[in-house]
């Protein structure tokens, strides 16, 4: 019985959890709730993948009424394969994450923060539940408006700069989404992403759609961080509460990725995004000059939270690139990535969690020697940051794998700029490694606050599973080649 | 051609709206003018969703004699849950900028952008 409703359940528990979250005295009373509702989304993520493999696709109509007038939620190997990130992602990070939380958030807000994190959530998962182009919208800003108060949390008063910026840029970027939603009802009448899909080759040729076509692809883009929209991510990132970056680093842009999924091979389709209106024409530059770009300016940071941030901006480099090869094959290297570069970078991000436990900062000059007193966080850095440069045996070098085979399809210099931008990984990350092993510990290390274990542990169940599923890569590779023979049949 | 600016004069409205508040979110320098700024960009989509579902000697849809051709109400709908996310947009922006105002003592960007220079 309650099989049949899980779709909505996802949805539906981390929001009505939200409001009763911020009602709970005590801090530690709110993390547990938080964290059993985190856990118990992701019991449900599980149980949706398990029923997607069994049946295929899960259609659940909100409140029983049918497709046209209700709202319809939609689960298939795509949509089950992000829920499931997303909730293990935020369920690790809240197990993990009371100490520094505590730490770095003054406690009169706790229950707040949790609420926002709940929030947060439910948008996250909602954008990837519902099959309503509207829905998609509601769901962005909830997500959104709660990651602008959780950003602002941060404790540099540039936080709040920070979350200032990313509510301008995300708010311009969820409005022209919206425009591009109303574009394409005033030409369709519908809203349901399959209608949309279905009523939109007999007008394919009409202006609306290509204008709305037009502000989907900025928007997303905007949401995406990809260049040149990224401005607002590198402050969001390092100057959001240790916490928080783990959790976005891990999951906001990939949904943004799944939304660039959904509109433009779902919505639009494939044959009308690639080959009528060229949209690999855009992306395929934008992701280079992304890749190398940032991968050049992550070199010369002097935090290392902010290192990591342009780091990320690279990784969406690959995985748009992977799209923008308009190969089955590029598209399934790009889900791999998304997949794996979420453990990986959600799992560097711990690390640098446990190191702002210690010594209050995650600048690059502050952390020399680190290796001597925390040896677990730096060894669980350097394991990070080779699967970042994506090396065997690690995820890493499963999604550069993927890459690189599906960019050797279509051109031989292709693949060389992206073995080439590996290096400019290694650069940065051993920039890092260095500082930690090769240094002698500062006053400020030696008398560095102890890491609690259950931070530590958290770091390396995430930087685990972004080793074992370098070693054991079945489940993304299987999910990831469903999603891809759907998207494009 | 004239046709073009009369017919679709509701269009052309929120367009004009749009640029002038997303002018006003790049330009302007005050924090506070921005979030106005981006209150009219938000309004002008609005007008263009409920421009949209308006239909010609249309009614609001009531199932009585006499009420024969109806506007769309969904546009309506859409909208109204807009407006609940743009005054909660607001509502955090304002927030942001009075926390802003309390720890710089002033809401002027290039001032802020000067001040973290001078910090760095």
């Amino acid at each position: 019985m309650i099989l049949m409703h899980t779709p909505a359940l996802q949805v539906i528990i981390p929001l009505i959890a939200a409001p009763l979250c911020c009602l709970l005295p005590k801090s530690r009373l709110a993390w547990l709730f938080t964290t059993l509702v985190s856990f118990s989304t992701f019991a449900i993520s599980v149980l949706l993948v398990w029923q997607v493999h069994a049946v295929g696709v899960i259609d659940y109509e909100m409140g029983n009424w049918p497709a046209p007038l209700g709202i319809k939620y939609h689960i298939d190997s795509l949509s089950a394969f992000i829920l499931i990130l997303i909730s293990a992602i935020a369920s690790i990070t809240l197990l993990g994450a009371r100490s520094i939380i505590e730490q770095e958030i003054p406690h009169s807000k706790h229950a707040l923060f949790y609420t926002a994190f709940l929030l947060c959530l439910t948008g996250l998962l909602g954008i990837v539940a519902t099959n309503d182009a509207f829905n998609v919208f509601v769901f962005l800003e909830i997500s959104s408006l709660s990651t602008y108060a959780l950003i602002a949390m941060g404790r540099n008063r540039k936080a709040l700069m920070a979350a200032y910026e990313y509510l301008i840029m995300g708010t311009i970027g969820a409005t022209f989404i919206l425009i591009g939603i109303g574009l394409l009802y005033m030409q369709t009448g519908t809203l349901n992403m399959f209608d949309l899909h279905d009523r939109m080759p007999i007008i394919g040729g009409f202006n609306s759609v290509h204008a709305g076509f037009a502000f989907f692809t900025v928007g997303i883009f905007l949401k995406l961080a990809l260049f040149p929209l990224h401005q607002w991510l590198p402050n969001a990132y390092t100057f959001a509460p240790s916490a928080v970056s783990v959790f976005l680093a891990a999951t906001s842009t990939k949904v943004a990725l799944y939304l660039l999924y959904r509109v433009f091979y779902t919505i639009f389709g494939f044959e009308f995004s690639f080959s009528t209106l060229h949209l690999g024409a855009v992306l395929l530059p934008l992701s280079i000059v992304a890749i190398i770009l940032s991968s050049l300016i992550a070199i010369f940071q002097s935090d290392i939270k902010r290192l990591l941030a342009y780091s990320s901006l690279a990784q969406i480099g690959y995985m748009t690139l992977g799209v923008s090869l308009q190969t089955q094959s590029g598209l399934i290297a790009s889900m791999i990535n998304l997949f794996n570069h979420a453990f990986i970078k959600g799992a560097l991000f711990m690390c640098l969690a446990c190191i702002a436990y210690s010594i209050k900062t995650t600048r690059f000059n502050h952390m020399a020697g680190i290796a001597k007193t925390q040896p677990w966080v730096a060894a669980a850095f350097v394991v990070g940051g080779i699967a970042l440069i994506g090396l065997p045996p690690t995820a890493g070098f499963i999604s550069k794998w993927y890459i690189v085979l599906a960019v050797l399809e279509t051109s031989w210099w292709l693949a060389i700029v992206v073995v080439l931008t590996s290096l400019l990984a290694v650069i940065y990350v051993w920039r890092v490694v260095e500082q930690m092993y090769l240094r002698e510990p500062l006053d400020n290390i030696r008398h560095g606050t102890p890491v609690p274990m259950m931070l530590i542990i958290c770091t390396w169940i995430m930087i685990l599973l972004s080793v074992y599923f370098g070693i054991d890569n079945r489940f993304p590779v299987r999910m990831a080649t469903m999603a891809a023979e759907m998207l494009m049949p | 051609m004239m046709s073009l600016i009369t017919d679709l004069y509701a269009y052309w409205i929120s367009v004009l709206l749009m640029m002038v508040g997303l002018y006003i979110v790049i330009d302007h320098n005050n924090l506070f003018k921005k979030l106005i700024g981006l209150n009219i960009f938000q309004t002008s989509v609005f007008i263009l969703f409920i421009s949209m579902g308006k239909v010609d000697q249309g009614t609001a849809p009531i199932l009585k004699e006499g009420f024969e051709t109806f506007s769309n109400p969904l546009p309506h709908v859409l909208i109204l849950t807009a407006i609940v996310v743009s005054i909660a947009t607001t509502a955090v922006g304002l927030a942001l900028v009075v926390s802003i105002n309390k720890y710089y003592k002033t809401i002027n960007e290039s001032e802020i952008q000067a001040i973290e220079r001078e910090e760095a």
